[in-house]
C-alpha cells in the first residue's frame, strides 16, 4: 500500500491509494473458500465504488492436496491505481495475510518450490496476520517465524475449514473471515458493505450473523520484532544468469540413498506420524506404502520417520497393522523435525513420555495376546 | 542387433560413386560413425531409411538402428539416446515432421545435438510429395539449426558438419538440413565419397561432458521452472545460436583443409555474382534452374547472378548484407510461402528485407513465390522473375517492394 493522496474519498478516512489481501490455505481441500472470501472482498469494496481484482497464484495450479496454496485479492482507489496491481502472479507485498489453517504458521511452501516461507513475509510492517484457529494467540504465535517486522495477530475463531469444498456442510468461515477483514480494514470494507454484500448474496440473515461474529469475536494481539519461534528451518538460495548457469537445463540429482537437502515438504502438513517403537513389529508396511519414502530403516530394523520429507498424508498410520504403534498428531504440538529412532535408543522412558505427551495415548506394548489378535509378534 | 562389420583397409581411398541425397547422407551416417539412428517412413526422407538399412545389410555400418512407431517417438528416441552419450541421427518429411513437433521443439530447449534431415516436402492436405520448404521453415524460431543443400555432394558435406557444428560445447543445438524432396533426395548425381580416416580428422568424438545423463553422474534434466528461471535459459539458446556462426565458419575452414571442397563463404554461395546489376537469391535446388536461366541471360548481355544461401539458421545477416547491398535489385525466390505476411511474401523475403532494413544503401528487394508443391521452375518463369526483378532494378515501383507468385494458373 503507498501513501500517497488517494483522488477519490472512498467511504471512510483513507490515505493509501489500495489494499492487498492474501488468503493462504491448503490446496483443494480449502479452494471454493479462499475464493469465496477473495471474491467477498473485492465485491463489497466494490459498493464503495472501489474497483478490485481476484486472482489465484498461478504456481499452484493444478493445487496438491494440503499443499499450501494463495489466492489475493487487490481493491484499489480507482482503476489507474489498479493497473499496478495487474498482470502479476504474487504481490511482493501484502496489507492482511489470512491463513484459514493454523498450521500454516508453521510456513509457506508451495509445490512449485520457492522454499518455506515464514506466513508473514509478505505482510507489510504493521500489518495484519489473520488466522483462524481454536488455539491462543499465543500459542499460535508461538509456532510463528520470530518476527522481522511488527505486525498484529488476529485470531478468528474456528478450525481449519473445507467450507465451500461440494462434500462438506458450509459453516460460515468465509462470512467470519470477511468479518474479520472489515475489522482490520475498515477504511476498504466497512462492516455494514460486507454484511449488505452478504445479506444480498446468501439471503441468510444467519450468515449476516456470522460476519458480525466474525467482526466482535476476532481477537488482536500485537506482535513486536523478535516474537515468535527460531525453530524453523531458513533456507536461502541465489538464482543464477544466463553466463552461469549449466547450460541444457541441467541441474544436479541426488546420489542414490541421497536426500535432497532442498527440497522439503513439511509445508503441506498438518499432522504428523509419531512411532511407537516399542510395539513396532517390523512389517515394513509403512516403509512400502509411504508415498513419499520417508521412512529410514535404522539399525534395530525399525522404521523412523523422516520429519523433512514427511508430508502427513496418513498412510503409513492406516496400513500399520499394529494398533496406536504409528500415531497421526497436530503439527502445531511440535516445533522442531528431528528424526526420533536416536531418542528412543537412547532413553526409551523419555521417548515413551514423549511420545504419550505428544499422542495421546499408551505407548505401554499390549499382551502377547492382544498382539497376536493383530498379527503382530512383538 | 549385432552386425559384424568388416574391418576399414587400411587402404582405404576416396571413391567416387553415383549416390542421391538420400543415399549421401546414410554414407554420412556410416563415416560419422553415428550410435543410434531412429527410423519412420514418410517420402521423401525415407530414401535415407533404407540406403541405411541396406548399408547395415551388407555389413558396412554398425548402428543401433530403431524403427518407431511414428514421428513423435522417433524424434524422442533420438533426443534421449543423444542425451546418454550417443551420436544420433533421425529425419522426417512434411506433416510426418509435424507430427514430431512437440519432441522437436523440446530438443532444442534441451539443447541436445540431434542430427536431422528434413527431406522437403508439402504439408498435406491436399496430398502432394513435392517439395515446399515450410515444413523445415516451421522450425526456425526454435533454436533448431536449419542449412540447406543443392546437390548431394553438398548433403553430405553438410551432414559431416552439422555433427560437428551441433555438438560443439559452444552450440550443442539440434541441426536439420534441409533437402529438397525428388531433386535432391530421389535424384542421383556424382559424390565423393571420403575415407574414414579424413571424416574422423575433421569430426571428433561426441562428448556432452557433465551433462551426460549417467548413473554414475546423477542429473536431472529439464525440471519444472517456471518464470523464475525461463528467461535465461531462453538466452543461452540465443547465445548458442549467435556462437554457432564463429563455429561453422571453423568447420568450414577445416572441411575445405581436410576435404578440399565448400567455397569461400561457409554461408553464401555466389554465382557469377562479380559483375552483376541484379541478383537472384534463394536456397535449396532451385539454384539449379536459375543457374541455366543466368548462362543463358548471360549470353544475351544481362549483368545478373544468383546468391545461394547456404544456412538459413543461423541467418548470416552480416554476410548477406555485406553482400546483397553490391546490387541494385534482388529477387528473393521462396519455395514457401508465410500467408499474411508483410508484403504477403515468403519467409526468406521478409527476412532477406529486414536484414537490409537499416543500410543506408540498400537494392530493392522483390519476392518471387516459385516452384511450390514440387513444381518445376522452367526457363519462362526464371525469365519472369529476371524481367520483373530488372524492372524493379529501374526503380518501377509497380513491380518493386511486393512480391509475386511465378507460374501459377490465373
Amino acid at each position: 500500500m503507498t501513501t500517497t493522496q488517494a483522488p477519490v474519498a472512498p467511504a471512510q478516512q483513507n490515505t493509501s491509494t489500495d489494499i492487498t489481501v492474501e488468503v493462504v490455505y491448503r490446496g483443494i481441500f480449502q479452494k471454493t473458500l479462499a475464493q469465496r472470501i477473495c471474491r467477498g472482498v473485492v465485491l463489497a469494496a466494490r459498493k464503495s465504488g472501489h474497483p478490485g481484482t481476484a486472482f489465484a497464484r498461478y504456481g499452484d495450479s493444478p493445487e496438491r492436496n494440503g499443499v499450501p496454496a494463495k489466492q489475493f485479492a487487490v481493491v484499489a482507489a480507482d482503476d489507474t491505481q489498479l493497473e499496478a496491481s495487474m498482470a502479476r502472479y504474487e504481490p511482493s507485498v501484502v496489507d492482511v495475510t489470512v491463513a484459514v489453517d493454523d498450521t500454516l504458521v508453521k510456513g509457506v511452501e508451495s509445490w512449485a518450490w520457492y522454499g518455506r516461507q515464514p506466513i508473514w513475509k509478505p505482510t507489510k510492517a504493521d500489518g495484519f496476520v489473520i488466522v483462524t484457529s481454536d488455539k491462543s494467540p499465543d500459542e499460535v504465535l508461538a509456532q510463528t517465524d520470530k518476527a522481522e517486522r511488527p505486525y498484529t495477530l488476529a485470531i478468528v475463531p474456528g478450525g481449519a475449514s473445507f467450507a465451500g469444498l461440494w462434500v462438506y456442510k458450509d459453516d460460515h468461515t468465509d462470512w467470519r473471515v470477511l468479518g474479520a477483514i472489515a475489522k482490520v480494514a475498515p477504511e476498504w470494507l466497512p462492516l455494514q458493505q460486507v454484511k449488505a454484500l452478504v445479506r444480498e448474496q446468501t439471503k441468510d440473515e444467519t450468515a449476516v450473523a456470522s460476519v458480525q461474529f466474525g467482526h466482535d469475536a476476532t481477537v488482536f494481539r500485537p506482535v513486536a520484532v523478535g516474537e515468535g519461534t527460531s525453530g524453523h528451518e531458513v533456507l536461502q538460495f541465489e538464482k543464477p544468469g544466463w553466463t552461469t548457469m549449466r547450460p541444457g537445463i541441467v541441474v544436479d540429482a541426488r546420489k542414490p540413498g541421497e536426500r535432497n537437502p532442498f527440497y522439503k515438504k513439511y509445508g503441506a502438513r498438518t499432522q504428523r506420524p509419531v512411532v511407537n517403537f516399542d510395539t513396532c513389529i517390523k512389517c515394513t508396511m509403512c516403509w512400502l506404502d509411504c508415498p513419499d519414502e520417508c521412512f529410514e530403516v535404522t539399525p534395530t530394523g525399525h522404521y523412523e520417520v523422516v520429519y523433512e520429507a514427511c508430508i502427513g498424508c496418513g498412510i503409513c498410520a492406516q496400513v500399520c497393522p499394529v494398533k496406536d504403534c504409528i500415531v497421526m498428531v497436530d503439527e502445531l504440538k511440535f516445533d522442531e523435525n528431528q528424526d526420533k529412532w536416536q531418542l528412543w535408543q537412547k532413553d526409551r522412558a523419555a521417548y515413551n513420555a514423549w511420545f504419550e505427551q505428544k499422542s495421546g495415548v499408551s505407548a505401554e506394548p499390549k499382551s502377547k495376546a492382544a498382539a497376536a489378535a493383530t498379527g503382530g509378534d512383538d | 542387433m549385432a552386425v559384424e562389420v568388416k574391418a576399414t583397409p587400411t587402404t582405404e581411398v576416396e571413391t567416387e560413386q553415383l549416390l542421391t541425397g538420400c543415399e549421401a547422407i546414410a554414407e554420412a551416417i556410416r563415416l560419422a560413425d553415428v550410435d543410434v539412428m531412429a527410423a519412420y517412413p514418410i517420402r521423401p526422407y525415407d530414401g535415407v531409411m533404407q540406403a541405411a538399412a541396406k548399408l547395415i545389410a551388407n555389413g558396412k555400418m554398425d548402428v543401433e538402428y530403431i524403427v518407431a512407431d511414428g514421428e513423435h517417438s522417433q524424434f524422442e528416441i533420438v533426443k534421449h539416446a543423444s542425451a546418454v552419450g550417443s551420436r544420433v541421427f533421425v529425419g522426417s518429411s512434411g506433416v510426418g515432421w509435424f507430427y514430431a513437433f512437440e519432441a522437436i521443439a523440446v530438443t532444442a530447449g534441451l539443447r541436445l545435438p540431434v542430427v536431422a534431415i528434413c527431406g522437403n516436402r508439402a504439408l498435406d492436405d491436399p496430398g502432394a510429395f513435392g517439395t515446399e520448404h515450410n515444413d523445415s521453415l516451421a522450425v526456425r524460431d526454435l533454436g533448431w539449426l536449419l542449412p540447406w543443400a543443392e546437390t548431394a555432394q553438398e548433403s553430405m558435406d553438410l551432414a559431416l558438419m552439422a555433427w560437428r557444428v551441433a555438438e560443439d560445447k559452444r552450440v550443442s543445438l539440434p541441426i536439420a538440413i534441409g533437402l529438397d524432396g525428388a531433386f535432391l533426395t530421389h535424384s542421383q548425381q556424382p559424390v565423393k565419397v571420403p575415407t574414414k580416416a579424413a571424416v574422423d580428422a575433421f569430426l571428433p568424438k561426441y562428448d556432452l561432458g557433465d551433462r551426460l545423463l549417467h548413473p554414475d553422474n546423477p542429473i536431472t534434466i529439464a525440471p519444472q521452472v517456471d518464470q523464475d528461471w525461463l528467461m535465461e535459459i531462453r538466452r543461452q539458446n540465443d547465445a548458442a545460436m549467435r556462437k554457432a556462426l564463429t563455429v561453422i565458419t571453423e568447420a568450414h575452414a577445416d572441411f575445405k583443409r581436410i576435404f578440399g571442397r565448400g567455397g569461400d563463404s561457409p554461408f553464401l554461395d555466389e554465382y557469377m555474382t562479380d559483375d552483376a546489376e541484379v541478383v537472384f537469391f534463394g536456397q535449396g535446388t532451385l539454384a539449379l534452374p536459375m543457374k541455366v536461366a543466368i548462362r543463358r541471360l548471360r549470353a544475351q548481355g544481362h549483368k545478373v547472378g544468383l546468391v545461394r544461401l547456404k544456412w538459413f539458421r543461423p541467418f548470416p545477416t552480416q554476410e548477406i548484407v555485406k553482400s546483397l547491398t553490391r546490387f541494385k535489385a534482388v529477387g528473393v525466390i521462396d519455395r514457401d510461402y508465410s500467408f499474411g505476411s508483410p508484403f504477403y511474401g515468403g519467409v526468406l523475403y521478409n527476412e532477406v528485407r529486414s536484414a537490409l532494413y537499416s543500410q543506408t544503401k540498400r537494392p530493392t528487394v522483390v519476392g518471387f513465390i516459385a516452384g511450390l508443391g514440387g513444381r518445376e521452375i522452367e526457363q519462362p518463369m526464371a525469365n519472369e522473375i529476371f524481367e520483373k526483378t530488372m524492372a524493379a532494378g529501374r526503380g518501377d515501383l509497380s513491380v518493386g517492394d511486393q512480391c509475386h507468385w511465378i507460374g501459377v494458373r490465373d
